[in-house]
């Protein structure tokens, strides 16, 4: 059932144990994310798929396991570090800058890349100034990318929110990330640009020459997309391997079903 | 017409700012617009903080008296030459904003806006309390007498300290103007939007808080310190709470994520009060505060976004004048 681990995985966790009070919300969950692979993460409503997610990107501490990024251990990393090691993310939602324009997002995007402080930016000493040009070289390739020259100098706000996910992939892949963490990015899509996005993220692979972590809700959407799809149901893992043997899977099938006397006619 | 650079209209405006009031104003008139200028940066520096920044603080006051104390204490004391002040004035209370910005990153909203507060509150009575009176001049505060025009310039004391506070400003507006468009400044934006999104994208917010609490309270600061040459005298009734509250009103009035709004709050809360004691000599306060609430009525966002507005509709108009009678 389970797929053997990839030789050198981009990126690896083993054995995450999460609890908040009493509840254990991720009871040692391992699995790992290959070079250039579209994971998908799925599991019904509380199976811990977000929870797992925020333990990825270090916004929850969990106290046993360990995530591991090309051998790197990611415990206990400041949030504002995991994007130097190549961690890119968006959020489910969105969580962009909504004062900001299109490009003033991006470019945010790519601070991490920029070494000069208060003064030098104050007095716009020529170091300011030859990082401002590579980060806007950047962005525009990315808005070309993602087809939002029109917006660039919108603000963000007032965008449909179709757009506004453009802009928060834009703005995690201008740090050029090995690995891009997707939270829910088909929530509040319909159908058409759910389609889209599927495309999209297979185009980015192709593009960036990245891995992803896709947790979605959204079965069809991860099921075409993926290279590989780890279930989960309360904080445990069910299944781990190709969307064929997942979606076969008896335990998935209970999982989302129910058992087979309860089970609705399929 | 040609195009103007939008930098062409700033320059005629620091020109005529530094021109106008030597040829048509009073001395006490010329005192005024220096006090517009120690206010526009007072309020700058707290623009920094609260407006880009998204940190409330209520003590800004307490910044602007850290700076003209230093400014008179060094010139009471050491007879340090009163341009010589002003630097070491951002460094006293640049580490105050520093020491303050500390507490800052525990606290949000509310908490930190009562903590700089009480820092506002408990200035008065650090400044009069006996063991620094040696140095401050307890309740009678510090008297230095104002500088005269050097080179033999044939302008009076007054129009010369408003010369070189405007000089002072006009080089710390452009130096935030600068910094609010680099990437530190989306970096506070970017904060003050979303920070769970911008510490992703790697924003180190302890440090970008703190350094911004520090840099506010050194520019209001320097403020303060040219406040003390100007006015010649401080004492501690001079940054009460009121203060504070004043350079609030100055934000919120200009507009706090603006940087021209700090020079029309400034004019606010500068003119405001005299006109409505001229309105009404019995009741100034409901005068003002009448006025205050008409103008956050008319302009919600601050008087910058108005004014942005009017001036945009005004070149908008001309560009179709022109196209129809080119002249």
């Amino acid at each position: 059932m389970v797929a053997a681990p990839m030789a050198g995985a981009l990126m690896r966790v083993d054995g995450v144990e999460m609890r908040f009070g009493g509840i254990v919300a991720l009871a040692g969950v391992s699995f790992d994310v290959g070079h250039r692979e579209i994971c998908g993460l799925i599991g019904p409503n509380g199976s811990g798929k977000t929870t797992m997610f925020n333990c990825i990107s270090g916004f929850y501490r969990y106290t046993v396991g360990d995530i591991s990024f090309e051998g790197t251990s990611l415990k206990g990393l400041p949030r504002h570090r995991m994007i130097e090691l190549g961690i890119g993310r968006t959020f489910q939602n969105v969580a962009l800058f909504r004062s900001m324009t299109v490009r003033d997002n991006m470019l945010v995007g790519y601070h991490f890349r920029g070494h000069t402080g208060f003064l030098a930016n104050a007095l716009r000493l020529p170091a300011t100034r030859r990082e401002e040009a590579e980060a806007g070289r950047r962005a525009d390739e990315l808005i070309d990318l993602l087809e939002l020259r029109d917006q660039a100098n919108l603000p963000v706000g007032g965008l449909p929110f179709g757009w506004q996910k453009r802009v928060e992939l834009g703005r995690a892949l201008i740090a050029g990330p090995r690995i891009l963490l997707l939270d829910e990015p088909a929530a509040g899509l319909n159908h058409g640009e759910v389609d889209e996005l599927g495309e999209l993220i297979k185009r980015l692979r192709a593009h960036f020459d990245l891995s992803i972590l896709l947790v979605e809700h959204h079965m069809s959407l991860v099921m075409r997309v993926s290279d590989r799809v780890v279930a989960l149901e309360f904080g445990r893992k069910i299944a781990d391997g190709t969307p064929d043997q997942v979606q076969r899977d008896p335990e998935v099938i209970r999982a989302y079903l129910g058992d087979g006397d309860e089970a609705p006619h399929g | 017409m040609p195009n103007i650079p939008p930098q062409f209209g700033i320059f005629l405006f620091i020109v005529a700012a530094a021109v106008l009031p030597l040829v048509f104003a009073s001395g006490y008139q010329t005192f005024q617009l220096t006090m517009v200028v120690i206010y526009a940066l007072s309020v700058l520096g707290k623009n920094l903080v609260t407006g880009f920044g998204g940190q409330v603080s209520l003590g800004q006051g307490a910044f602007y008296a850290v700076g003209a104390y230093t400014a008179a204490v060094l010139m009471d004391q050491w007879d340090v030459p009163y341009w010589a002040t002003l630097p070491i004035a951002a460094i006293t209370s640049g580490l105050v904003g520093l020491m303050l910005g500390l507490p800052a990153l525990r606290l949000g909203g509310l908490y930190l806006a009562l903590v700089t507060f009480a820092l506002a509150i408990s200035v008065p009575q650090l400044l009069k309390y006996k063991a620094f009176e040696g140095w401050t001049g307890g309740v009678q505060g510090i008297v230095v007498s104002k500088p005269d025009a050097p080179f033999n310039l044939p302008i009076s004391s007054d129009s010369w300290i408003y010369l070189f506070s405007l000089a002072v400003g006009v080089v710390f507006f452009l130096a935030i103007t600068n910094l609010v468009n680099s990437r530190i400044g989306r970096a506070l934006k970017a904060i003050r939007d979303q920070p769970l999104a911008a510490e992703a994208m790697g924003v180190e917010l302890a440090r970008y808080k703190t350094l911004t609490f520090g840099v506010g309270a050194m520019v209001t600061g320097i403020g303060g310190a040219l406040s003390a040459i100007a006015v010649g005298f401080v004492s501690p009734d001079s940054f009460t709470i009121a203060l504070s509250l004043t350079l609030f009103v100055g934000m919120v009035v200009g507009g706090a994520s603006s940087i021209s709004g700090a020079i029309y709050g400034a004019l606010f809360i500068q003119f405001i009060p005299n006109i409505a004691e001229e309105i009404s000599k019995a009741i100034p306060g409901v005068v003002y505060g009448v006025i205050l609430i008409a103008v956050m009525f008319f302009a919600p966002g601050g008087l910058a976004g108005v004014i942005a507005n009017q001036l945009r509709r005004l070149r908008a108009a001309r560009v179709v004048g022109t196209g129809r009678a080119p002249s």
